[in-house]
């Protein structure tokens, strides 16, 4: 970056917490609404952009210091490993369930298995398209 | 498993251990060792020996893959037996002469011996087989085996062309045979020979017979060196001494033959039977023996020569099948003389002929040359070589008191008798036959006083002649004897040998149990056969005399309308044409493959679409066009016309992201959120991506504005869209079955999930997903890897 363009920076500043905070709501309202893990993701890694295109990807890197290969591999790995614990249960390869229970905040809640296979399409997604866009942005 | 089947896999075994020995045993010479396996398999047969001919033969078999109707059958009656002996016999002479021919220090005595023995092996595999597909796996490993022998010393050119030629006749003969093998499997749903003997008479009438006897022909043919398949035999002359009076005179080339007397009781009912194997037969006999007069090789001259002599073998055959389709017993008895004299010629030629490939070989051997015209009056030099010679030579003539002129005689006989009792046509084959055999005089005086007699040429040899060791002289004084033996006691092996051979060529004669009298006499009384060999001597010493003055007629051959020249520029023709078909599509231009692509497919998809009048259109369950919908697909058709026709590339990308939103947009009418938002960040990014790109990227290539070209791709990409746009109205009213929605709109019921897609994407169908994101987690380390890689190269640099 040539130059420090303030309002970008400052805007990007709240931008991103609301942004992030979207794709996260989009996540978890995936599974009653329309979003999910790819969207979340999609839209995770839109404001992760919006900071690096703010700020220098040197100094991102060194408040975020994320490899974003490991979060994609981390991703694949839940959701793997959601697929290899049905089997555990004697149940066929990524079998999903779900039940109700109460929570201390949230009321009547319910959770589901595919919310943690969600969780690992969405690393997954965050990771592969961060991995390109810093790739193809670091590459001279 | 049997004895029998032991002595069929002893040669195969016992290559095993050839290298050890060679390489154990470094003063020896392998070949001693290897001369216990024929020595011992000829023991062996001779056990068999003599066999009853009305006996019935001795079967061994064992399962091989039983499923598909093979198995390992070995059959052992006359007609194998006859070539058993010969093939080990002639075998273990060869094997002791190559002892002292093949240098122990110079040569690579291992190889030779183990292809050898290969061959060895397959020979007695053909011939001891009953079941045809067995038969075609020995008969290929005799071509494979007689490939390796031929390129032996595979530093010359001569030996390799010589190889490849042999290897292309005899294989493209094979699988012509393999063919007529499994058509005839087809017609009959046997494998066995025995079997199809026993129901020869139903198959005939059977439409894949004639189809299955030709193909099978034409494998016998290429094997056995028939018109005009013959070329490779010359050029195979190029292997070892031995191997040639092994493979090329007394065995490999007898394989054909044998195959012809072996189907002869299943396909000789049959009158084209006759006529393609007495024409072949007749033609390789007179082209063969015409050919050797002008040859000035030794080897090539001997070449010739067993054409020729196997022409006369196969023209015997083809006469004695005819026995089948006599009308009265006597007339069958006169044609399956014939088949006597044909069976009593293939003894005879495998004993002379090994006897003369071995004289050439000492002559080759102790002089350094082959050539006719460097070679002379050396009778006082290698007496004993000359004595086989004449011998040899005079026997191959048909002259007495050799076993050869007993065989002409029949052959005379049997010419004769086709002649007088079948078509008028056929006074054609006695003066073919008589004119051959004149020809055969010439070219054995020529053999004999070419070499023997005249002048003696010293400074024109590499060596200074002397005799042979007496270890090269055995093999061929064996011989040689053996032709006077058989000339004295003709009876002796008639009766033991032939009459069991005749048994198994033609057993319909014998059926009721009957006998053939097989007796062969060296006299006649004064007959035609008579008048003509004399009339082949008197005519063949003048042409012989007198030879200067009319070989010139050689010289004014057609040089350009030879078989080698139809073979050598056919070959070069089918790689010359091939490259240029394949220069002719393969451009390297990804624009013309991606072009054939699609044609294909259009002829494809529009021909089955047009072509079985599937295509309909019926638009009475479409739902309505709404306002909405006609504005957003005119403003896509806008935006993607706008892509093809725009000049330069950033506003292409602007008009791609225009349709990529529009399609979004689209997603949100008919009720697809999830797919609008994926959709609408998606599209984001690859147009970033795009534009990412397109910084990097030169100006647009100018062969993309060349006129043809972009008519062309105008039609083909016309002919996509129109295709496909057909397809996809005439199956929207095409429900093959009931549509499985229902079940997913369950989804809150089985997955606790009111978002249908998302259920349907993490629980009903979560492996999809799994794997899309293992796709796209490698497309993410895949660019990672190349800017990195890339990256690091230049860093190199």
């Amino acid at each position: 970056m040539k130059f420090t363009d303030v309002i970008l920076q400052t805007s990007a500043k709240i931008l991103v917490f609301i942004i992030l905070t979207f794709s996260i709501y989009v996540l978890f309202a995936g599974h009653n609404n329309p979003g999910g893990g790819f969207i979340g993701g999609l839209i995770t890694a839109s404001a992760l952009v919006l900071l690096y295109i703010a700020f220098d990807v040197k100094t991102v890197h060194e408040i975020l210091p994320i490899d974003f290969k490991i979060v994609g591999a981390v991703g694949l790995m839940i959701a793997l490993l959601t697929g290899i614990g049905s089997l555990v249960v004697d149940e066929p390869f990524l079998s999903q369930t779900f039940w109700y229970e109460d929570l201390p905040l949230f009321g009547k809640t319910e959770l589901t298995t595919a919310l943690v296979f969600d969780l690992g399409v969405y690393l997954a997604v965050v990771g592969t398209t961060m991995t390109i866009i810093l790739s193809i942005g670091e590459d001279e | 498993m049997s004895w029998l089947h032991f002595a069929v896999f002893t040669p195969f075994l016992f290559t095993l251990f050839v290298p050890l020995l060679n390489k154990s045993f470094r003063r020896v010479h392998t070949g001693w060792f290897v001369l216990i396996i024929p020595l011992l398999l000829f023991v062996y047969f001779l056990g068999y020996f003599p066999l009853d001919p009305a006996m019935a033969p001795v079967i061994h078999s064992i399962p091989w893959i039983p499923s598909l109707d093979i198995h390992f059958t070995l059959h052992l009656d006359g007609l194998a037996l006859l070539l058993l002996l010969i093939i080990t016999g002639i075998g273990a002479l060869v094997v002791l002469y190559s002892i002292y021919y093949m240098s122990m220090e110079r040569e690579a005595l291992h190889n030779f011996y183990i292809y050898l023995l290969l061959f060895m092996g397959a020979m007695l595999g053909i011939v001891l087989s009953d079941n045809l597909l067995v038969l075609y796996v020995f008969w290929e490993m005799t071509s494979v085996s007689s490939f390796l022998l031929i390129a032996y010393w595979y530093q010359r050119g001569r030996s390799r062309y010589g190889a490849q030629k042999s290897m292309l006749i005899t294989i493209s003969g094979g699988f012509a045979m393999l063919l007529g093998f499994l058509m005839l499997y087809t017609a009959s749903g046997t494998l066995s020979v025995r079997e199809l003997i026993a129901m020869s008479s139903q198959l005939s009438e059977h439409g894949l017979f004639l189809p299955a006897m030709l193909l099978v022909l034409l494998g016998a043919f290429t094997k056995s060196a028939q018109f005009p398949f013959h070329i490779w035999l010359p050029d195979a002359m190029e292997a070892p001494t031995p191997i040639s009076a092994y493979l090329h005179s007394a065995t490999m080339v007898k394989a054909g033959v044998y195959l012809v007397a072996r189907l002869t009781p299943v396909f000789g009912g049959n009158i084209e039977w006759f006529w393609i194997i007495t024409t072949v037969g007749a033609i390789t006999l007179f082209w063969g023996s015409f050919m050797a007069i002008r040859q000035t090789d030794l080897k090539a001259l001997l070449a010739y020569s067993t054409i020729s002599q196997l022409g006369l073998i196969m023209c015997l055959l083809g006469i004695g099948s005819n026995a089948l389709n006599a009308d009265y017993s006597e007339q069958a008895l006169l044609f399956s003389g014939a088949a006597l004299a044909a069976i009593f010629h293939l003894f005879n030629h495998s004993i002379f002929k090994g006897c003369l490939f071995m004289v050439i070989g000492i002559l080759d051997h102790e002089t350094g040359t082959r050539d006719i015209r460097k070679l002379g009056g050396l009778m006082g030099i290698m007496p004993v070589s000359f004595t086989l010679t004449v011998i040899g030579g005079l026997s191959m003539a048909g002259l007495p008191p050799f076993s050869g002129f007993l065989s002409k005689e029949m052959f005379f006989t049997g010419v004769l008798t086709a002649a007088r009792n079948m078509n008028d046509w056929l006074v054609v084959l006695p003066i073919v036959a008589w004119v051959a055999s004149i020809l055969t005089f010439v070219y054995c005086l020529i053999l004999v006083f070419r070499t023997f007699t005249g002048k003696y040429q010293p400074d024109r040899l590499d060596k200074t002649p002397h005799e042979a060791p007496i270890g090269m002289l055995i093999p061929p004084g064996v011989l040689a004897l053996l032709v006077i033996v058989f000339f004295f006691i003709p009876n002796v092996v008639g009766a033991s040998l032939l009459r069991p051979a005749m048994h198994a060529i033609l057993p319909q004669l014998v059926a009721d149990g009957g006998t053939f009298d097989v007796h062969i006499s060296a006299w006649h009384g004064f007959t035609m056969e008579l008048a003509m060999t004399a009339g082949i001597i008197a005519l063949g010493s003048l042409l012989y005399i007198y030879l200067k003055k009319w070989s010139g007629i050689y010289d004014n051959l057609p040089r350009r309308f030879t078989l080698n020249n139809l073979y050598d520029s056919g070959l070069n023709s089918i790689e010359r044409a091939s490259l240029r078909f394949t220069n002719t599509y393969m451009t390297g231009f990804l624009a013309h493959y991606l072009s054939y692509i699609f044609i294909i497919m259009i002829c494809l998809t529009g021909g089955t679409l047009l072509g079985q009048g599937v295509f309909a259109l019926n638009m009475e369950n479409n739902s309505e066009i709404a306002p909405y919908e006609y504005v957003l697909g005119i403003s896509m058709v806008i935006a993607a016309v706008f892509v093809v026709f725009s000049t330069s590339r950033l506003m292409s990308i602007i008009a791609v992201g225009a349709v990529g939103y529009i399609v979004s947009l689209m997603f949100v009418l008919f009720r697809a959120p999830d797919l609008a938002l994926t959709q609408l960040v998606v599209e984001t990014i690859t147009t970033a991506l795009f534009l990412l790109c397109f910084y990097y990227l030169p100006k647009m290539r100018r062969e993309l504005t060349r006129l043809r070209f972009k008519l062309s791709s105008l039609v083909i990409s016309l002919g996509v869209g129109i295709s496909l746009t057909l397809i996809g109205l005439s199956v929207q009213d095409h429900n093959l079955f009931e549509p499985i929605k229902s079940y997913f709109e369950n989804s809150y019921q089985l997955a606790g999930a009111k978002n249908i897609v998302n259920a349907i994407l993490v629980d009903f169908r979560a492996f999809d997903t799994m794997l899309e994101i293992v796709v796209l987690f490698t497309a993410g380390i895949g660019v990672y890897n190349l800017i990195k890689l890339r990256q690091a190269r230049r860093n190199e640099k």
